[in-house]
């Protein structure tokens, strides 16, 4: 029984890190409807502002995470200003092209500043080893992790619910043209929200260091883990990818445990699975 | 054009031809340069190795630069693998002999690269010397392979016979999932099942993982004696060594082993504590206190500064350059015509022999294997950090597999 819900908490951690990430790549997909591959960049970027202020420059833990946020998401906000708003018309193909190039510039230029290894990351003392909780021994750092991203998510999710920003991004999701004519400024909500979903990509990847490592070729490896997410959970929406991620954590770990031999063929068995069953995503009805 | 024109111009080409050629009579003769290529890992996750490596053949090349015969010299064509990459590191080796000529082949970090590369020359016949690809079959893929480094059987084997005298009675095999994991938990198994053991479970991790704490979660709650483990070293073997520690394995009674790769000496310090006690096999530590141990290791720090430490990569690196150049000196009217007799080349590496190689005494039998000292050794804190430190010596050992194997 322990080790069940050991397997569970391991699962649930991995699962919010691929959310924390993807869930910004959800609402600008389903918010500009542009298909944005190189969204790995930004998590892979915070995670190297963290390691490195971490590493080199010794700031603590929380600190790192936050400037990596920070820096990131201004980084994003600049991006969408000068590069991405010129692309929102235009076709996918030359959407993918794009950001598929970014991708390979930014690789070379994380490589050139950074070296080509994964980054190590040296927890402070108060991450390392474990916790005993309600009788389970559990790694101290993930469960610090699920502790954070709950906090993380429950904001995101009061943003989105309970504020103006967050009603104005879902009726831009909903319907663009009658969002404008009732006079959302979308050109400035796309801007602020590709600011958001980079810093929470930057956040997802700093803290997520321990679980995919931050290497150059970062945005290449887990790009795939990214979209799956998005497709499964559905585009546009916050609360499908959550549900998306969660799975594909689950299962991914569970798998591991019990059938060491499969790898990850079961994460994309159970996608084809879940998507002939519901094409737009778990959640969306339409 | 005028008809004095027209001599005049003849008359100017046909004099600069003959100046031309009397030039190049008169010229004094170049160095015959002996083209090496050099099929590493540059980048990806584990490029650190690949730089350990390569900078033990810069630095044996600029030190012993005056040994290769007079009017001979070396040229390193370096080539990436990017990592575990069979078909790319055929392509580059095909590159290498067709389009850049070298006339030996050198690096094989990987055993998948270093089997693809192998098998490429018994076609081209040209000489490979292999340096850390672990596989025990590498080196019969063809008669033109001989290997500088160590076979996991060579650093697994005699492990399992050690665990079983210990007096532990089940073990767990935890290995990365490619060949020389497969050959680690072979040996292992077959040593230790040979002792009394029993192998209670076994799992082979994929090398793209990231994760490894639902796997090492079974082996905790399976609660055996001693866990085996094979990691390609480098930032994998911190990652594992956290991933142990995170689960709580590293503090309670179960024991880790596994060859000398899982606790990378340059990797130590990124270990921290949850390294110290683990036991490992290997054929070479830096805290070795022999002389020739002290030699390369203050040439290394000179070269590289007081906090870089060469590790049994770099070691077999070391080695290998020492083999290619003992081998074009032995070839000494061939090189300095800048022609190398590939089958005379061999000849002469499967019988080679070195008695003052950082790691102790050491040869290459015919089988193109290495035979050498392995060293059981402990992590332990010295002067204020962690090292390797031998405390019991087994051998001089060939491949045992080969052994068991013989045909």
């Amino acid at each position: 029984m322990t080790t069940a819900i050991t397997i569970l908490f391991f699962g649930v951690a991995y699962g919010m890190i691929l959310y924390l990430i993807s869930v910004g790549l959800s609402v600008t997909m389903g918010l500009m409807g542009f298909v944005n591959l190189a969204h790995g960049v930004f998590a892979m970027l915070g995670g190297y502002v963290t390691v490195t202020l971490m590493n080199r420059l010794g700031v603590p833990f929380l600190p790192s995470l936050a400037a990596g946020c920070v820096l990131v998401a201004a980084l994003g906000f600049v991006l969408e200003r000068t590069l991405y708003r010129h692309l929102y018309g235009r076709s996918e193909l030359d959407q993918v092209l794009f950001s598929f190039g970014l991708i390979l510039v930014s690789v070379a230029i994380v490589r050139i500043a950074w070296g080509p290894l994964a980054q190590p990351i040296q927890l402070p003392d108060y991450l390392k080893g474990q916790v005993t909780i309600l009788h389970l021994t559990l790694p101290a750092y993930r469960v610090a992790l699920v502790g954070f991203a709950t906090a993380v998510i429950s904001g995101l999710w009061f943003v989105f619910d309970r504020t103006l920003f967050g009603a104005r991004i879902r009726a831009a999701v909903d319907n663009r043209a009658m969002a404008q004519s009732i006079g959302i400024n979308t050109s400035r909500l796309f801007a602020g929200t590709f600011g958001l979903g980079t810093g929470l990509a930057a956040l997802g990847g700093g803290l997520g260091a321990d679980v995919l490592a931050i290497s150059p070729t970062y945005p290449l490896d887990y790009i795939v883990y990214f979209l799956i997410v998005v497709a499964v959970g559905g585009l546009g929406d916050i609360r499908g990818p959550f549900v998306a991620a969660l799975a594909i954590g689950l299962a991914d770990t569970a798998c591991h445990y019990v059938v060491p031999q499969a790898g990850s063929i079961f994460i994309f068995a159970f996608v084809f699975i879940v998507l002939i069953w519901r094409p737009n995503g778990i959640m969306r009805r339409r | 054009m005028s008809f004095t024109k027209k001599i005049g111009s003849r008359l100017l080409r046909q004099g600069l031809v003959a100046a031309a050629l009397t030039m190049a009579a008169l010229a004094p003769a170049k160095a015959e340069t002996i083209k090496v290529g050099v099929i590493l890992t540059y980048s990806g996750r584990d490029a650190a190795l690949g730089e350990q490596i390569d900078r033990a053949i810069n630095l044996f090349s600029k030190l012993h630069a005056s040994e290769l015969p007079p009017g001979v010299k070396i040229e390193l064509v370096k080539r990436d693998d990017t990592g575990v990459n069979p078909s790319l590191a055929k392509r580059l080796a095909q590159e290498l002999v067709l389009r850049d000529h070298v006339q030996i082949l050198t690096g094989g970090q990987w055993t998948p690269n270093a089997m693809a590369i192998a098998a490429l020359t018994k076609e081209a016949k040209v000489p490979f010397v292999t340096m850390t690809a672990g596989g025990s079959t590498v080196t019969q893929q063809s008669p033109y392979v001989v290997r500088t480094g160590w076979t996991l059987w060579q650093t697994s084997y005699p492990l399992g016979e050690w665990a079983a005298k210990q007096g532990w009675k089940t073990a767990y095999t935890v290995v990365s999932d490619f060949a020389p994991g497969y050959d680690g938990e072979a040996a292992f198994t077959k040593s230790f099942t040979e002792g009394g053991g029993k192998i209670v479970g076994s799992v082979r991790i994929p090398l793209a993982t990231t994760d490894y704490l639902p796997y090492f979660q079974k082996v905790k709650d399976t609660n055996p004696d001693v866990v085996y483990v094979f990691n390609p070293g480098g930032p994998q073997a911190t990652a594992f060594m956290k991933a142990f520690d995170d689960i709580g394995i590293t503090k309670s009674k179960i024991k880790l082993i596994g060859p000398l790769d899982i606790t990378s000496d340059e990797e130590l310090p990124n270990m921290g504590r949850s390294a110290l006690g683990v036991v490992t096999l290997g054929q070479y530590s830096p805290a070795a206190t022999r002389k020739a141990n002290a030699d390369f290791i203050a040439a290394w720090k000179k070269e590289y500064g007081a906090n870089s430490v060469p590790t049994y990569f770099a070691v077999a690196g070391w080695d290998g350059m020492q083999a290619i150049y003992d081998a074009i000196n032995a070839q000494k009217g061939n090189a300095q015509k800048g022609i190398i007799d590939p089958d005379a080349m061999m000849k002469f590496l499967r019988g080679w022999s070195d008695p003052n190689s950082p790691r102790g005494p050491i040869k290459i039998d015919q089988q193109g294997d290495l035979v050498q000292n392995l060293y059981l050794r402990r992590v332990e804190e010295k002067d204020g950090h962690l090292a390797n430190i031998e405390f019991a010596t087994i051998g001089p050992i060939g491949d045992p597999w080969k052994v068991f194997n013989k045909k």
